[in-house]
Order: C-alpha cells, then structure tokens, then sequence
C-alpha cells in the first residue's frame, strides 16, 4: 500500500505535512532535514527540487532555491541522496517542484528514481491535470507514484469533481490566492471556502497548504481538511542560526502540542 | 498549411498553458473570451480607430535606396519606429487593453526587460485611465532610467524585481506572481507572443497588422505582388510573427528570423535560442528554450535589452521545426555596424533589436531584383548610451 494512502487511513486529523528544499541550507542538509523531521513526529514531508523561476513561491522558497542551486543540487545527486533514507525513515516522502527539470531529467527514468529509493508521490503545480492524464498517469502507474493535484479559491466545483476523479493520495487545497509564504490568520472568504470543499464529499482526503504559518491557521485547517502543509514558515528557521536539528524539533513541537 | 493555434492551445507540440492551478480561471477566461472580442465589430472598430489616430498606422513601407545599392538589391523598411512610443509593441497594448476593458478587470499589471513594452502598458493606462503595475528587473531598471522615469511620468508605479538575475525572465515571473495573488481585478498584458495559451495567439493576431499592411504597401511602392523575403529581428518574437503573418501560406515569400548572437553562439554569451537552446518549459509554454543539461533556465545574453530572453514564442519553435521561417543569427558588432550604416545611409537610427534585422542583409547574396522588406521594429533613441560608447571606442567622430 502506499504510504500515503496508509497515513490518511491511520491518521484522521491534524495531518502535519512539511515542505522544505532540498540541498539548503548546505547541500547535505537533505537527509538531516528529513530525519529530524520524521523524529520530531512530521507526518509526511515534501521534499522541494529546487528551480530557477519558481512562479508559484514567494521569497523565502525563491531564496531557498536560489541558494539550493547554487550550492550545487540537482536531481541525479537529489536521488543519489535519498539511496538509502527508506532504512530509517518510514513516513510518506514527496518531491515537490516544476515541470522542465523533471522533463529534461526523463518522466519516466524520473517514476523509476522515486520508486527506487521509495518516493510516494510527487507535487508539480505547473503540470495541468489535463497534461498529466494524457501524457503521464499510465507511467506514473506504473511504478506505482501518486500525482497529488491543486485546487484553489478560482476553482469551480466542476473543476474540483474532476480534479477528485484523477486524484490519488490526497487534494492539495491552496488557501489563497496567493504565492507561498503568505502570512495572517485565515480570512472569513477563505474558510467559507474550506467549507465549501469540505462539503463536497470528495474521494480523495485533502490537506490545506499556503499561508499556514502558525498553530492557529493549522488548527483551522484540521477543521475543514484532514490537516495542512506548511512551507514557507519551516523553510525560513533553516536559515536560522543555532543547532538546526533542535530548532526543527522545537519548530514542530509547537504544531504538534495539544 | 494551418499555422494557426489548435483548439488545445498547441503549434504541434509546443505551446500549452502551463500553470498553476491558482492562475487558471484567469487563464481560462481568457481563452474563453479572446477570439469572440477580436471578432466583434465594436471591438474591431474601436482597435482600428486608435491604431489610426493614435498610434500612427498605417506605417509606412519606405524604398531605402542608397541602402538597397549597398546591398545590391531592393530593400523596404517596415517603420514600426515611427509608432507612437516608438515601436511596435503599442499595437498589441493597445488591443490588450481594450479586451481588459471588456473583461471588467480594471488593475493592468506587465513585466517589461528594456522597458519598451512596460512604456507601451502605461501609454495605453494613462490614455484609458487605468491603474499600471510595471514589474522591471532591477539590472535592467538601472540600465534603462530613461525608460523607467517615462513610466512613472505616464502614472505607472514600477516595481524592481530583486529576483533570481534581476531581468526579464524575472520580472516575468513577478508578474505571473502578481496574477496568482489578484486574479480578481487584474488583467496581465503579456509583451510578446509567449507565456501560456491563449497570449501566444492573443499578441500574434494584434501584432498581424504589420504584415496585413505590407500586402497593399508591397505592391504599391515596389509594383511586385509579393515580396522575396521578410525579415525581423526576434526574442520573444512579436516583431517576426507580426511581419511574417500574412505571408505564412504564401511559400514564395523568404520568412527570415534573426536572434541575437551576443557575443558570439560558442561565447556562452548569447541569446540565439534557437541555436543553443532544446524544448523545454518557460513561463508556461512549451517552447525552445535555454537550459543547463539540468533543466535550469540560463540568463542569456545580447546588447540589445529587447531580445534576451531565453526563450521563444512557440509558434516560432513550431515554424522553426517545420522549416517555414529560416533561422539566422548576428552578433553584437554585426548589429551595431548594421544600426550606423542605416543611419549613414538613410538617416534614420534604429533600434538595436531592428539592426540585427538589417546585420543579416550582409550575410546573404541577394538578386539585384530581389523585393526585400525588412521590420524596424523600433527607433534607436533608447540605444544612444549604447551608440555613443561604439563611436568613443571606435574613434567614429575623427573618422568622418
């Protein structure tokens, strides 16, 4: 079974889900990051291949990828860095990025990496659903990955069902129409659009990523959605200075604590 | 032949919209909506009326004859630089603009490299009294002030993009960013023919009248019905497509595409995509595109601020695979010779971009016979900094 559908069938609230870029802050930070994430208690972690114009991030995950490329990630080392991360590490395990490196990379020797080193599934947001079916869904079948797929406030109930049909793992639901890093609390606009999806009754369980930045919009999310993702706000204390590893498991403990 | 976009968006495999989830009911509106506003004859009209009175078109088609005998041959510019705001980018803001309009979006956002184009947003915003968001690289913010106190005169508020190297491609990016977080008021006037589906087709078919122009000038000032060859600088490509529009079915006309070889195609200094680029995905199109083996979009490089852009529009990647438009390059030098031997020879100063057009006259043997029109996409004013520093380094005031 795939771990993510195991995670969602285990777990039915509060799902902590984090997104950091991969080879930042230094270029063997990766599997440091996700160990001390998967012993700090993340449920699932989404792990960022860095991009030259990422146009859907704001600037804490821009810098991130800038720094990231600089230090000298790509995703042949990315794949080499995760050999052996499926010894230790038992929880769901993403890639998160844009459609040309992965394109230029091979789809399909690309679904053979992440099977082989056990990524479960993959979140590229420049890849149209309608793209993804045509020209991708029967390779990433076949070695076995889960393409999770956007909703946002624009999106029409018509759009949301047929994203739901097409959709394996979980809904990613963006909560504004905004970049990464946005900060506040949660608008009165964007929970009655929590509400309108949660009232759907999709097939697919859904996470809710983008602005959430604190414990209070991750509760809220744990209301309308089986729990959220949190991005920007993590990616920001890497850059931090002190003892990384203590400042992710302090991070995480805050979302954590009851 | 069908040139046009296909029903997907696609100019065989390339082109497509590529976006976010967040921009797609823009996108998707858009796409809806465009042809039924082109075609409507309210929106023609008014299109037409305001290129006439207040752009200046028709422009004209001038025999440049003591060029012509330089070359050996029958050449024609295309004056796009006598537009008002001094290129042609203006015909396709001013179209945008009206389908904003229509659209009900009243907050008009662009991204603009030299700051031709962002001129071009904030003319039509000032003349619509339209709120004007112009995102700039800050590199290319510092190298074209002129162009950037302009704006601001015309009421733009120009944001300086600190983003990745600080140009085009970043201020591209930034707009796209901008669109993700207002899809409710705001309407992107995209500046070329590239960017997801449906601008590549929206700004090819404003962009048409250079060419649907050319068919009565052609005849009329050189007597022949057709011209031998087009030719047009490109980087994004709205130029080209625009002078070679009309002329696609028509396979007796030369279709002459000339990128900007910077330095050199092996200096690692260029912008010739075609050359040194492979398909890849930019600004979310699918097009020929300038990468590192990982898949990492490289700045390119060119004198000429208009066309360093590493990618294309896809209908010249699609023209470009089928062979229908030839695919050339010139160097910085080569260009910048071109510009002072236009300006010696017939006195009018092009724009670096336009004198790549003219460089590739110097690289090809024409017949004498030969009807060749060449775009000067736009006035050499804004390259004057660019201008005087050859004549220093070349001693060009003792030489005369």
């Amino acid at each position: 079974m795939n771990r993510i559908d195991k995670l969602f069938r285990e777990k039915t609230t509060n799902i902590l889900s984090v997104y950091f870029t991969a080879g930042y802050p230094l270029i063997d930070s990766t599997v440091k990051i996700v160990r001390a994430l998967a012993d700090s208690g993340a449920d699932m972690i989404e792990i960022g291949m860095p991009f030259s114009d990422p146009m859907a991030d704001g600037p804490v995950i821009q810098h991130s990828n800038e720094k990231s490329l600089q230090n000298g990630m790509n995703l042949k080392l990315l794949f080499n860095q995760l050999s052996d991360i499926r010894k230790e590490v038992k929880i769901p395990l993403l890639l998160m990025g844009y459609l040309n490196p992965v394109m230029q990379f091979g789809v399909e020797n690309f679904c053979m990496q992440c099977l082989r080193v056990g990524i479960d599934g993959v979140i590229l947001p420049d890849l149209p659903p309608l793209v993804y079916t045509e020209e991708y869904l029967s390779i990433f079948n076949k070695y076995e990955l889960y393409n999770i797929l956007l909703i946002s406030p624009q999106s029409s109930s018509e759009r949301i069902t047929a994203i739901d049909k097409i959709s394996r793992g979980f809904i990613y639901i963006v909560s504004s129409s905004s970049v990464t890093g946005s900060k506040g609390n949660f608008s009165d606009d964007q929970m009655s659009y929590f509400k309108r999806v949660s009232k759907m009754d999709l097939v697919n369980p859904c996470l809710i990523g983008f602005g959430i930045s604190n414990r209070e919009t991750f509760m809220n999310a744990g209301i309308y959605a089986r729990g959220g993702i949190i991005g920007s706000a993590f990616v920001k204390i890497l850059g931090n200075d002190g003892d990384v590893i203590k400042n992710i498991s302090q991070f995480i403990k805050e979302f954590k604590s009851n | 032949m069908n040139y046009n976009v296909d029903e997907r968006g696609y100019y065989g495999v390339f082109g497509g919209a590529y976006i976010p989830e967040m921009m797609y009911p823009n996108v998707k509106e858009l796409a809806d909506n465009y042809l039924k506003i082109l075609n409507d004859k309210k929106f023609k009209d008014e299109f037409h009326s305001l290129l006439k009175h207040y752009v200046g078109r028709p422009s004209p088609l001038f025999f440049a004859s003591r060029l012509s005998s330089f070359h050996n041959t029958k050449i024609f510019l295309k004056r796009e630089d006598l537009n008002h705001t001094g290129a042609h980018k203006i015909n396709n803001t001013v179209g945008q603009i009206l389908i904003a309009k229509r659209l009900g979006k009243s907050r008009i956002i662009a991204e603009t490299g030299a700051g031709q184009h962002g001129v071009a947003t904030a003319t039509v915003c000032a003349l619509m009294g339209m709120k004007c968001i112009v995102y700039m690289g800050q590199t290319d913010i510092e190298r074209q002030l002129p162009n950037v106190l302009r704006m601001k005169m015309l009421g733009a508020e120009v944001v300086a993009v600190t983003s990745g190297n600080k140009t085009l491609k970043d201020a591209t990016n930034e707009a796209i960013r901008d669109w993700i977080s207002n899809p409710a008021d705001t309407y992107y006037i995209i500046g070329s023919v590239v960017g997801p589906h449906p601008y590549p087709d929206l700004v090819t078919r404003l962009q048409a009248v250079i060419s649907e122009e050319m068919q009565h000038q052609v005849k009329e000032v050189s007597g022949k019905k057709n011209p031998d060859y087009i030719i047009a600088c490109i980087g994004g490509g709205s130029n080209a497509i625009g002078s070679f529009y009309h002329y696609l079915n028509n396979e007796s006309v030369k279709l002459i595409a000339v990128e900007a070889g910077g330095k050199g195609i092996d200096s690692g200094e260029t912008a010739a995509t075609m050359v040194t680029g492979r398909p890849g995905i930019i600004h979310g199109s699918k097009t020929m595109l300038m990468q590192t083996d990982d898949g990492q979009i490289t700045e390119p490089y060119s004198i000429s601020a208009g066309l360093d852009y590493p990618g294309i529009g896809p209908i010249h990647s699609y023209l470009h695979e089928i062979k229908r438009v030839t695919f050339d390059n010139v160097t910085d030098d080569e260009a910048l010779e071109a510009a002072f031997r236009l300006t010696r020879l017939e006195g009018i100063v092009p724009a670096l971009e336009s004198a790549h057009a003219l460089a590739w006259l110097g690289k090809h043997q024409f017949h004498k016979e030969d009807v060749v029109v060449v775009t000067i996409s736009g006035r050499g004013d804004k390259d004057m900094d660019a201008y005087i520093k050859y004549m220093e380094q070349t001693n060009y005031y003792k030489s005369e």
